[in-house]
């Protein structure tokens, strides 16, 4: 049976909107969501950035993945209101626009590290975040640093050779030290 | 131009991916409404009133359906999709329920609502009566009947099929030895990273529908939807987005949701998106891998199975809309790559008050795997053989094949083994994981207190099952070659490898070819991804397609530069004359020259409008029988499947303190004839392998005896996370081709995951000493298992009380 | 799986926070990291009228080392603890512990105050807490109190701190008592399913030595055990052994017999108090070994 419901798309009456201001990749965004929107929806769903996947909601797939002030976190457990004034990474900002892709999106395509990509943009952002933090990485510390995201497809042998070469590419083109 | 078949060609699709431009099922239609669902908390119940008032009225509201809002044709039960004749008590569900729900997870009611938020509290609002019944759980409970899934069901059995090749009976009687074994696997699920999903658009003016799946079969999808709401097929369009994994569960169609979301687009005249939450695919989708079975078999001295008897018991959950086809690959794959001199196979599919139960990579190979190979493991020990030495004396020998193994298969054809080289690659897999070495290996590392356990599985796998693929390719007038078949893409680069095909045989660039999967707007004849058949079937049917494309530029060329077509190849995308770089034209003006113009769109086109010169006057532009444009269109249809093997092998180590078990080294040798792009079929193994070890080690869907799943969230259904999987798989190939195929190839989608329990299991077995009879195997079970061993009489308990298990 | 409407109040201080907390005749909770508390209310477990969001308290976000205790203000991430140095140089067992909490991901945003608020009993902070005999700083419109680790764990996800109040800091001795004088030396061992998942069973042990070199004593908190961290005193079964002792199976044996902990679906009763039994010697011998070195030092 139908309702003579509201306008689709109008927030009903009642549930308070927050402003929230976010700059992602690098662009100052505001949006006007009530407080239980989460991170994830409102990038995907109020920002048009729909990089970032849900797997689960429940913080264990890690494909939700975002980068908050260079930190990975999990979108899905934020709320959209309590990221007020934060800086946000998402894959969408991995590359610079309309030019190739990072270092760590061209090992993965050189190393066969995404199948299906669902849960390649965690990977890529998590993985980001740790080649910044630790840029020579053993494959003891790679595995820790994938450690927390699930994939289905690839059975992560060649996301691991992803990070290394990802490290490799890097280095490749970081300026020359001092002789 | 090197040939493209068997290159290590990076990936097409991955560009767009990795930006994060990927459109899945839930990036699309940001103008739809969202459905969501209220669905059944209760395993059995009898539904005895449903109050929707309030949700009604909610905020953002803007539909609410229950069963009775439903129209005749939605108000039937789904379609039972693959009918079989022991299949006599076939059920399947409503899309929504009607007076009964049969597992936790039935949809009950539908919200449509402005947005998920809106529509979940809506839902919440819904005040469902139920009166509970007792619920069936488990296959004890379900042989037991002493409750009914389905009142008219008796003794919950929905199909009992057999199938015998030879005596068993006095075979086995006659054997000098006999063994019995009850062997288990418990359930398990596909689990892809993305769930199910759906988005419909209903346009009144034009009377069509375009629906958007998150599904492995466009077209099954089409058909199933057209034929629930009274369109004709011609109105429906159907567009697989990209999908975030299917691994067998997007086969099963058409979901609930699939038919009453396009329904509800049509009757709202607005578009309208279901996007499945992880609760939800838990309890919403469907499951696979609970089987018992008890095998009876006789043997000789030398170890050669003279009598194979099996008898198992399927667990289907409440209905089965895929009907057999787990227990019928489990009964005819359980062979693997032997010839017992007698075989019966018997399975009861039994109901349970449970997710609905369909096929997951492997579809019942796994299985029947393990019961094959446990079985030849406990012949070996019962006669202190190696382990490798009895398999080969039950090899099918290379010179026998083609091999009828007497039974019919899951394509409803013979079960007939095209090719392979079951030896050759038992003599790769020892060298590779060093069989001959390991007993000092063993040895060594007990001096130390480390336990060591090798053990090694074989499979077969039929592939490539039909009816048919088909393909479509055109060659416009910018040189680009457009292809499109009909079955869809979860991740495996069909994009790219049917692009390898496409390039290779019309001898254009790998850049130029664009492939559309899963589309029936592109293509509009198919049946689906599954069954690892993309190579054998799509694969076919572009080269195919190519071919007739190719021949059809040669001929115009050839006409054009009056040569003979004879004389010419096609090269970078240019048509020139043997060994001759300079002559010749562009594939793209070949195709301008193939489509007679009266308008030229552009300069190219000039050369074929009818001033341009060239052209006999006394013929008509378009030869009868003939077409314009450059074009292919091909179906493959293979005659049978087509039989894929393959052996692995682990050592293991298990930590004699906390029963943990680690693996050291997974090997793998692995035959699907030529390979078009190994890069991809490494990868499909690895993710295979990782299901194997997901199964073995950690993944069961736990359902308590109400019927409550009680790990429904990714916290406590165990999928692998890096640190589960092996550190390395180590990989060899052997290569026997199909004489099935025009490329020789076979299906390598499921190969990975098929022996993952039968390895490991064999491997902690030879490190324990204890039999492994039921997978998977967490920690506690083994610690369990050993309790009972070190006191025989003792019931080990393989499970914390409360839970029914499978056997 | 989105969470029920929920009203929201973001306060500067606080001073903000705690009379945002006690004016509302509704349920109130506080939202920190959220890592727990927002699942539950995306699966619609959890359903407060009101969150009270405190990552504006920056003032809280300090872990310091001052008066003998490891001081870790609400705001502090697990990732925050994790590196600070001055952190691991004086209290070595977070950081032990700090490893086996979920993923780098959780530990980025959750708070290891509010880990310890939330109370569950597979949680590796509570224990730590527990066994190291600190206290939760709480305050409420009405004043502060201390509450310390033995009253603070009530049950199941159930701490002691009321409707209205705040915990704002958590403090963890560097010389625990039990102790005494001895420099104590700590161990953490846990078995989880997939790493990163939530104990099937973990102990955090101290042990220190006695004057003549021998183990003076031990003490262990044991997470996934029972309702609540289970503390058990080792030293009967350890005081008195060399301090070079490969194993202690007489501490095993005693955590065994004192442990009831519950079945399921990882594991039976039987295995978790096998389990116990095992990690206890492993951390026991890992803390022994450790106060040999800071007594050599």
């Amino acid at each position: 049976m139908s309702a003579a419901g509201d306008l689709p798309g109008a927030k009903p009456p009642g549930e308070e909107l927050h402003e929230v201001r976010l700059t992602v990749n690098g662009e100052v965004r505001t949006v006007r969501v009530p407080a239980r929107r989460l991170l994830s929806d409102c990038l995907r769903h109020d920002l048009g950035l729909t990089g970032t996947h849900v797997g689960c909601e429940h913080g264990v797939c890690g494909a939700c993945t975002v980068l908050l002030d260079g930190a990975p976190v999990r979108s899905c457990l934020l709320l959209a209101v309590s990221a007020e004034g934060a800086s946000i990474t998402t894959v969408e900002g991995l590359a610079e626009p309309g030019s190739g892709l990072s270092p760590v999106q061209q090992a993965f395509r050189e190393c066969h590290g995404l199948q299906c990509g669902f849960c390649t943009p965690g990977f890529l952002t998590t993985i980001t975040a740790g080649l910044r933090e630790n840029p020579d990485p053993d494959d003891g510390q790679a595995r820790e640093m994938i450690g927390g995201n699930l994939c289905r497809c690839t059975g992560y042998q060649n996301i691991l050779a992803s990070v290394h070469r990802a490290a490799e590419l890097m280095r490749a083109a970081a300026p020359a030290g001092p002789a | 131009m090197s040939s493209l078949f068997g290159a290590r060609v990076q990936r097409v699709e991955d560009d767009r991916l990795l930006r994060g431009h990927g459109a899945y099922l839930d990036d699309l239609g940001p103008d739809a409404l969202a459905a969501a669902f209220v669905r059944s908390p209760h395993a059995h119940a009898r539904i005895t009133g449903t109050d929707v008032s309030q949700a009604v009225a909610a905020p953002g509201v803007v539909a609410v359906y229950t069963y009775d809002d439903l129209p005749p044709r939605l108000a039937e039960p789904l379609p039972l999709l693959i009918p079989h004749p022991a299949l006599t008590h076939g059920r399947t569900p409503y899309p929504l329920a009607h007076r009964e729900v049969n597992h936790v997870g039935e949809a009950v009611v539908m919200v449509v609502a402005a947005d998920r938020y809106l529509a979940e509290d809506a839902a919440d609002l819904i005040d469902v009566s139920y009166e509970p019944l007792p619920a069936v759980v488990g296959l004890p409970a379900a042989r037991a009947a002493a409750q009914l899934v389905h009142d008219d069901v008796p003794g919950n059995l929905a199909a009992n099929a057999v199938q015998e090749r030879g005596n068993t009976a006095a075979a086995i009687a006659a054997a000098p030895n006999v063994l019995e074994l009850d062997l288990d696997i418990e359930r398990s699920a596909s689990t892809p990273l993305e769930g199910r999903g759906v988005l419909a658009r209903w346009d009144e003016q034009s009377q069509r529908l375009a629906l958007w799946t998150s599904t492995q079969t466009s077209t099954g999808v089409r058909a199933a939807v057209a034929a629930k709401l009274g369109l004709d097929l011609a109105q429906v369009d159907v567009i697989t987005p990209d999908v975030g994994g299917g691994f067998g569960v997007k086969i099963v169609h058409p979901w609930p949701e699939e038919v009453l979301v396009p329904w509800a687009a049509r009757q709202l005249g607005r578009p309208v998106k279901f996007t499945e939450d992880r609760s939800e695919h838990f309890v919403a989708s469907a499951h696979e891998r609970a089987q018992h079975h008890h095998v009876t078999v006789g043997y000789d001295d030398d170890g050669r199975i003279l009598g194979l008897d099996v008898r198992f018991w399927h667990d289907n959950g409440a209905y089965v809309p895929y009907g057999l086809i787990v227990p019928i690959v489990t009964s005819t794959q359980l062979l693997g790559p032997y010839k017992p001199g007698a075989y019966r196979v018997e399975f009861d599919s039994l109901y349970t008050n449970t997710v609905l139960v369909t096929p997951y990579r492997g579809a019942g190979r796994p299985h029947g795997c393990f019961v094959m190979e446990r079985t030849m493991d406990a012949i070996a020990a019962a006669l202190e053989l190696d382990r490798t030495v009895v398999r080969e004396r039950n090899f099918i020998q290379p010179d026998e094949m083609p091999y009828d193994q007497g039974l019919i298969f899951q394509d409803g054809r013979p079960l007939s083994y095209d090719s392979g080289d079951y030896p050759a690659m038992l003599a790769k897999i020892k060298d590779l994981v060093g069989w001959d070495k390991f007993p000092q290996l063993k040895q060594a590392a007990a001096a130390e207190g480390r336990r060591l356990g090798i053990g090694l599985a074989c499979y077969v796998e039929g592939t490539g099952v039909g009816p048919y693929e088909g393909a479509h390719i055109v060659v416009e007038t910018s040189g680009k070659v457009k292809v499109a078949t009909g079955l869809t893409s979860q991740g495996q680069g069909h994009q790219t490898t049917l692009a390898q095909l496409a390039a290779d045989t019309l001898g254009v660039p790998l850049t130029d070819v664009e492939v559309v999967t899963g589309d029936t707007r592109r293509f509009g004849y198919a049946v689906g991804t599954f069954a690892s058949r993309t190579a054998v079937t799509s694969g076919s049917a572009v080269t195919l397609a190519a071919r007739k494309a190719k021949q059809k530029a040669l001929r115009v060329a050839a006409d054009a530069l009056e040569v003979s077509a004879g004389d010419l190849e096609i090269t970078d995308g240019k048509v020139q004359v043997k060994g001759d770089p300079d002559s010749g034209m562009s594939l793209g003006t070949v195709a301008v020259l193939s489509n007679p113009l009266r308008y030229a769109f552009d300069d190219a086109a000039k050369a074929a409008t009818q001033f341009a010169g060239g052209g006999d006057p006394d013929r008509p532009p378009v030869a009868p029988g003939d077409e314009p444009g450059i074009e292919g269109r091909a179906f493959f249809s293979p005659v049978r499947s087509t039989f894929a093997s393959g052996v692995h092998a682990a050592i293991v180590e298990t930590d004699p303190d906390t029963a943990e078990v680690r693996i050291l080294r997974y090997c793998v040798v692995h035959d699907c004839g030529p390979l078009i792009n190994p890069m991809i079929v490494e990868g499909q193994i690895h993710g295979g392998v990782a299901q194997g070890v997901g199964g073995a080690l950690y993944e069961r869907m736990a359902y308590d005896e109400s019927g409550q799943l009680v790990n429904a969230s990714f916290m406590d259904f165990l999928m692998p996370y890096v640190s589960e999987v092996p550190h390395a798989i180590e990989i060899d190939h052997l290569e026997t081709p199909s004489p099935l195929n025009p490329l020789g190839v076979k299906g390598a989608g499921e190969a990975g995951v098929i022996p993952g329990a039968a390895t490991l299991a064999a491997a902690i077995e030879d490190a324990e000493g204890i039999p492994i009879l039921s997978m998977p195997l967490s920690p506690s079970d083994l610690f369990e298992l050993r309790q009972a061993h070190d006191r025989p009489g003792a019931q080990a308990a393989t499970f914390p009380a409360g839970l029914p298990h499978a056997g | 799986m989105k969470p029920r409407p929920v009203g929201y109040t973001r306060p500067e201080s606080v001073a903000e926070a705690l009379v945002a907390l006690a004016t509302v005749d509704a349920e109130a909770k506080v939202l920190a990291g959220g890592q727990s508390l927002v699942p539950l209310m995306s699966m619609r477990l959890a359903s407060p009228d009101v969150l009270v969001d405190i990552n504006r308290l920056t003032e809280l976000s300090y872990v310091r080392v001052a008066d003998g205790q490891v001081c870790v203000g609400a705001l502090a991430r697990h990732t925050d603890v994790l590196t600070s140095k001055a952190a691991a140089a004086a209290q070595p067992l977070l950081g032990k512990a700090l490893r086996f909490v979920a993923h780098p991901a959780i530990r980025n945003r959750g708070t290891t105050v509010g880990s310890i608020v939330h109370a569950d009993p597979a949680g590796e902070m509570p224990a730590v807490l527990a066994l190291l005999s600190g206290e939760v700083r709480v305050a409420s419109a009405a004043g502060e109190r201390s509450i310390p680790a033995g009253e603070f764990f009530l049950g199941p996800l159930e701490s002691d701190v009321q409707p209205g109040e705040l915990a704002l800091e958590v403090r963890f001795p560097v010389r625990p008592a039990a102790a005494g004088t001895a420099l104590a030396g700590t161990g953490f061992a846990e078995i989880s399913r997939r790493r990163g998942d939530y104990a099937v069973c973990g102990v955090a042990v101290l042990a220190w030595l006695g004057t003549d070199g021998s183990v003076g004593g031990a003490r262990a908190a044991y997470l996934s055990v029972g309702p609540a961290p289970v503390v058990v005193d080792l030293t009967d079964a350890v005081a008195g052994h060399g301090a070079d002792a490969a194993s202690f199976p007489a501490a095993a044996r005693l955590a065994r017999a004192r442990l009831a902990p519950g079945a399921d679906m990882h594991a039976t009763v039987a295995y978790r108090r096998h389990l116990a039994g095992v990690l206890t010697e492993r951390a026991l011998a890992e803390a022994v070994a450790d106060a040999r070195e800071k007594a050599a030092a």
